[in-house]
């Protein structure tokens, strides 16, 4: 996982979690391949049909993923086909839950506005750039701490601590 | 080195001297709270890595959200949560009939203690820094980690101070006054700092009020709301059986990366317009907004005093023929004492309905879901595409006595209006 490629998928400002998927669904837990399939229903039919078609990049302005804590949010998000999320900035809580399941993504000030919808985008992890091809520019981001980085490559944070536990870095 | 009481308490919990704003911390968790949607669902992560709970004392479960069960999915859900709880030895659980929303239950059990960390697997965690506690919302994953490690990691935020000064007109509440900091900042106006919530005002506010306060800090991105701890705290926490706490404050010399100065005398009754709770105007300017539905209740809006206040616009009222008012008292123990006061005589009297304490309709779960473009004002605290139902419903969010003064008018309306 140091390249990430797709079409772009251009969302606004403020994108919060009950637009990403209602709570009147989270009736299901954890059980995301019940509820996929209903996640962006509220602001966006098409999204499933753009991701098959290769919209696999989200790219997104302010505040991505605002409100709830509720971790369905990017777990409908990955379970749809999703392969990363760049946003201008992001609501903590989801952060952190999309690095836990290990959905990869990124904090990039500024990057949305210089994004059409049918432009491919590729993350390069280990340069720390977001390119987009279709114009040929290059952004860098600020690299994650280590650790997040591991838990990344892991596939996500209890993935990460089996393994940890395992090589017996973590004592029981 | 000066910090504020959020880099102090997280020092603490990392045992460090001193952190900086920035800075990665592994912290002890003090208290984790968990509800009836997210339990289970961290449960079954948490089985992957462990068989028995770092601490069981440390756990608190709050069923909610889905409660009483409204369907099939939502009672197994809630069959997942008591086995986890059961099986763990979870002495802090509060089944139903023992119930109430996770942030009003808390405190009022005097689980929440000053300079404490407590994480909860629901974003208005927020709201426990009232009490001087470090709070904060995590998801179901992290839980997981949680229960099995007893730690988690923070970067520290940079912290922002409100100072709230100036004499608070009649009818303008808390509420108000955060609704009118979350329209100055915007939604994402204290995103991944600290919220320091200080002055008079502040001082005069009860504790039902300053919990407004730090509820909605999520609301502007915050990471935490916190208030420091004075004798007002003090009387809380010892009524509530809290007695062995080290209370932490802000250095002097403490560095924030933005200080703003609130003087709310001027304030109004605010209502915030769909679909961002930053949205905020004058109760005035809305009076032609016609509702469907008024709820009163939820862990921003469900408190004795608003309950209170909301009772106090009613009596002798009726509400209007075409709204719905629901009225859900957040707790057991605020049920009782809205009972024992005649406020839940008064809201039936006045054509309200009055329910067992849930979230319910806050986040649409049920108890009062709006059709398609139905029109709600509620003591709530997201107003989202939505929120509270059909994805053309819209939710606009006031306080207790602005929601009762429009569920009698049958449109938006601002308490002091109403004849």
């Amino acid at each position: 996982m140091t390249k990430i490629s797709g079409r772009a998928m251009i969302y606004g400002d403020n994108l919060d979690t009950d637009v990403i998927i209602a709570a009147h669904r989270l009736t299901h837990g954890s059980d995301v391949d019940s509820i996929f399939q209903f996640a962006m229903e509220v602001i966006d039919p098409k999204f499933h049909e753009k991701v098959s078609t290769g919209h696999t990049i989200i790219i997104a302005g302010k505040n991505f993923g605002c409100g709830s804590s509720r971790q369905q949010a990017p777990e409908v998000i990955k379970r749809s086909g999703v392969k990363a999320i760049v946003s201008d900035s992001m609501a903590r809580i989801f952060f952190r839950n999309s690095i836990n399941i290990g959905l990869p993504v990124f904090i990039v000030p500024g990057f949305s506005s210089s994004v059409k919808e049918e432009d491919i985008i590729t993350i390069d992890l280990d340069l720390s750039q977001v390119v987009n091809e279709s114009s040929k520019t290059a952004t860098s981001f600020e690299s994650f701490p280590q650790f997040m980085m591991e838990i990344l490559r892991s596939g996500g944070l209890i993935n990460h601590l089996r393994t940890k536990r395992q090589e017996g870095a973590v004592s029981e | 080195m000066n910090m504020t009481m959020t880099e102090k308490i997280l020092a603490r919990g990392a045992d460090e001297t001193h952190v900086a704003p920035g800075e990665f911390v592994n912290v002890g968790i003090d208290l984790a709270l968990t509800h009836d949607v997210l339990c289970g669902p961290a449960a079954k992560e948490f089985r992957q890595l462990a068989s028995k709970v770092w601490d069981p004392e440390k756990i608190v479960v709050t069923p909610d959200h889905f409660i009483p069960a409204k369907d099939v999915e939502s009672a197994k859900l809630y069959k997942e949560m008591q086995d986890f709880v059961i099986e763990q030895n979870i002495r802090n659980y509060f089944p139903l009939g023992k119930h109430g929303i996770c942030h009003v239950i808390l405190p009022e059990e005097g689980l929440v203690y000053p300079g404490s960390i407590l994480v909860g697997t629901d974003s208005h965690t927020c709201t426990h820094g009232a009490l001087g506690a470090f709070a904060t919302g995590i998801g179901t994953t992290e839980m997981a980690a949680v229960f099995a490690t007893g730690e988690s990691w923070f970067r520290v935020p940079d912290s922002m101070k409100f100072h709230i000064s100036g004499t608070l007109p009649e009818l303008v509440t808390a509420k108000d006054v955060i609704l009118q900091i979350i329209k100055e900042i915007g939604v994402d106006g204290a995103l991944y700092r600290a919220m320091e919530f200080a002055g008079p005002v502040v001082s005069d506010f009860e504790m039902d009020e300053r919990f407004v306060l730090c509820n909605m800090a999520i609301e502007a991105g915050a990471k935490n709301g916190i208030i420091e701890v004075d004798t007002r705290t003090q009387n809380y926490l010892e009524q509530r059986g809290v007695k062995v706490f080290k209370s932490i404050e802000s250095d002097k010399g403490a560095e924030y990366v933005d200080e703003i100065d609130v003087d709310v005398s001027d304030l109004e009754p605010t209502v915030a317009t769909p679909f961002l709770p930053s949205n905020g105007r004058p109760a005035r300017d809305l009076s032609n907004i016609e509702i469907d539905q008024a709820f009163v209740g939820s862990c921003t809006g469900g408190r004795l005093s608003d309950l209170r206040d909301a009772a106090k616009l009613l009596r002798g009222r009726i509400v209007s023929e075409r709204v719905r008012l629901i009225v859900i008292p957040a707790t057991q123990e605020i049920y009782l004492k809205a009972l024992e006061e005649g406020l839940i005589e008064t809201f039936i009297r006045s054509g309200a309905v009055v329910s067992t304490p849930t979230c319910g309709p806050c986040l649409g779960g049920h108890m009062g879901v709006l059709a398609e473009n139905e029109v709600a004002i509620a003591t709530t605290n997201r107003n989202f595409r939505g929120r509270m139902g059909h994805p053309t419903s819209e939710v606009y969010l006031a306080s207790a006595s602005t929601t009762a003064a429009s569920a009698v008018e049958g449109r938006i309306t601002d308490p002091r209006d109403i004849t």
